[in-house]
């Protein structure tokens, strides 16, 4: 027979763990705070931005489980125990994203306010398909607005870096089963 | 914008869930994919005292055919049924759907389930489900019951759901040969409410004619609409490019948009025309190129 656990008591404060580029932030919450308040105010990571706070711009995309997710519409406590990537986990050891470096190369951005949502999707959407059309790429860049570049220059950014991504296993590919 | 303080609970069953809804009728609220309640909370729209987040409960995604339908688990995320290889060979009307839902990033959060649960006539998932003749499973302390689409939906916000009840799964009917689905919608940009949107699923005859139509609108009254008099035009007639004009006029009539910032009444008609009539062409089209399987 199956016995059911009894049923909890909600609670106004709630403990939670939640993994930010590989770091365990653990502290006591309200359970409404927003996810994007506990990344920049609590884990004190200002690269993901506040834009429209109503989930139409996508300046708050960080990754939940590798998953492109708007950061001002989840709660804090929606993504305890789970790994959330921001943009500040991109840079490796000194080195440049390449998604970052190819915003950098095809001047993706102008005023930057939008960026790192927009490179945070776009790394969703490599991580998925290193081919990406440029249909595929606007579906994807669909849910983060950019008032200044008209996109055209972050499409190339994203396939700049998709080419770069591609040479790179390519490479990777070649010294490890030599032909 | 800080939502109002609310009291959290995350439910590991549906029973636990049920059990804190029947204690708390008045003061709580179910929390799924929360891409529309967050946004109503944060703008104290809702005022939830107490929230049961039930997106945690895992057996509740799933999308699967079993004996006479397709199964819909309530907490499957929009993206999960976009990318179904079932869903895209069997029934495009969803994908069809889904893909018109708010915008990508949105729909890897939100549920198939809140869209209809919602009650929000402006959601794309009702005009749909009214289309296929679905049938919306409901688990509450007495267990399950069955409710079809057509009592499901009461008034803006409000379903035929009680106080103590959980949508848990969405079952369409399997398609039948020679039938197909469509669902068009107009919107201004992606991410905003259709102006106006359209659900149509029709099966035919072994002479070509309409043996079966539904037709759902989107955004066109208090609540989401079922076309009757417009599927009663396409029955038993064959369906040429004027009878489907005839129809999509029939549904035009008998809406009833409201006017706004998207435009007045008037233009919302003449936009639901032209996308019931778009809607129930291809619809048509997948029905004549079906294979005796079918789709929807």
């Amino acid at each position: 027979m199956n016995v059911e656990a009894p049923t909890q008591a909600a609670t106004e404060r709630v403990t939670v763990t939640v993994t930010i580029n590989g770091q365990a932030h653990r502290a006591e919450v309200e359970a409404r705070l927003l996810l994007v308040h506990f990344i920049r105010e609590t884990a004190g990571l200002t690269g993901t931005h506040i834009g429209c706070d109503t989930t139409s711009c996508g300046a708050c995309v960080v990754l939940l489980d590798d998953v492109p997710i708007k950061s001002c519409t989840l709660f804090t406590v929606q993504a305890d125990g789970r790994q959330i990537r921001t943009v500040e986990g991109l840079e490796q050891g000194g080195q440049l994203h390449p998604i970052q470096a190819a915003f950098w190369e095809e001047h993706g951005l102008q005023c930057g306010f939008c960026t790192p949502g927009m490179m945070m999707t776009s790394v969703a959407l490599l991580e998925r398909n290193l081919a990406p059309s440029e249909d595929e790429i606007r579906q994807a860049i669909s849910g983060n607005l950019c008032r200044c570049t008209g996109y055209v220059n972050i499409v190339k950014s994203v396939q700049h870096a998709a080419s770069a991504l591609r040479e790179a296993q390519a490479a990777t590919t070649a010294e490890v089963s030599p032909s | 914008m800080i939502p109002g303080k609310f009291a959290y609970l995350a439910a590991r069953t549906a029973t636990e869930a049920v059990d804190t809804l029947g204690r708390h009728p008045d003061e709580a609220k179910l929390l799924a994919g929360g891409q529309s309640l967050i946004p109503m909370m944060k703008l104290r729209l809702a005022a939830p005292e107490i929230l049961v987040d039930i997106s945690r409960i895992a057996d509740l995604a799933y999308v699967r055919e079993e004996n006479s339908h397709l199964a819909i688990g309530a907490l499957t995320r929009e993206s999960a049924l976009e990318t179904s290889d079932l869903v895209a060979r069997r029934y495009p009307i969803l994908v069809d759907t889904t893909q018109v839902i708010a915008d990508p990033i949105v729909r890897n959060l939100a549920t198939v389930g809140g869209n209809l649960a919602h009650g929000d006539p402006a959601n794309d998932h009702p005009a749909t489900m009214l289309a296929l003749r679905a049938e919306l499973v409901a688990t509450g302390p007495n267990g399950n019951r069955v409710i079809p689409i057509d009592d499901f939906f009461v008034d803006t916000f409000e379903t035929a759901l009680e106080p103590a009840e959980i949508l848990t799964e969405i079952r369409i009917p399997a398609p039948q040969a020679q039938s197909g689905g469509a669902y068009c919608k107009f919107e201004r940009k992606v991410g905003d409410y259709g102006v106006a949107g359209a659900g149509a699923y029709i099966v035919l005859d072994g002479n070509g004619r309409v043996a079966q139509a539904g037709i759902g609108l989107s955004n066109m009254g208090p609540k989401p609409l079922r076309a009757t008099d417009a599927e009663g035009v396409l029955l038993g007639e064959l369906p040429t490019e004027e009878r489907l004009q005839a129809a999509a006029q029939q549904a035009a009539d008998a809406s009833d948009p409201v006017g706004d910032l998207r435009g007045p009444a008037e233009y919302k008609r003449a936009v639901l025309r032209t996308m019931t009539f778009r809607a129930l062409t291809r619809a048509v089209e997948r029905a004549q190129s079906a294979e005796a399987g079918g789709s929807s």
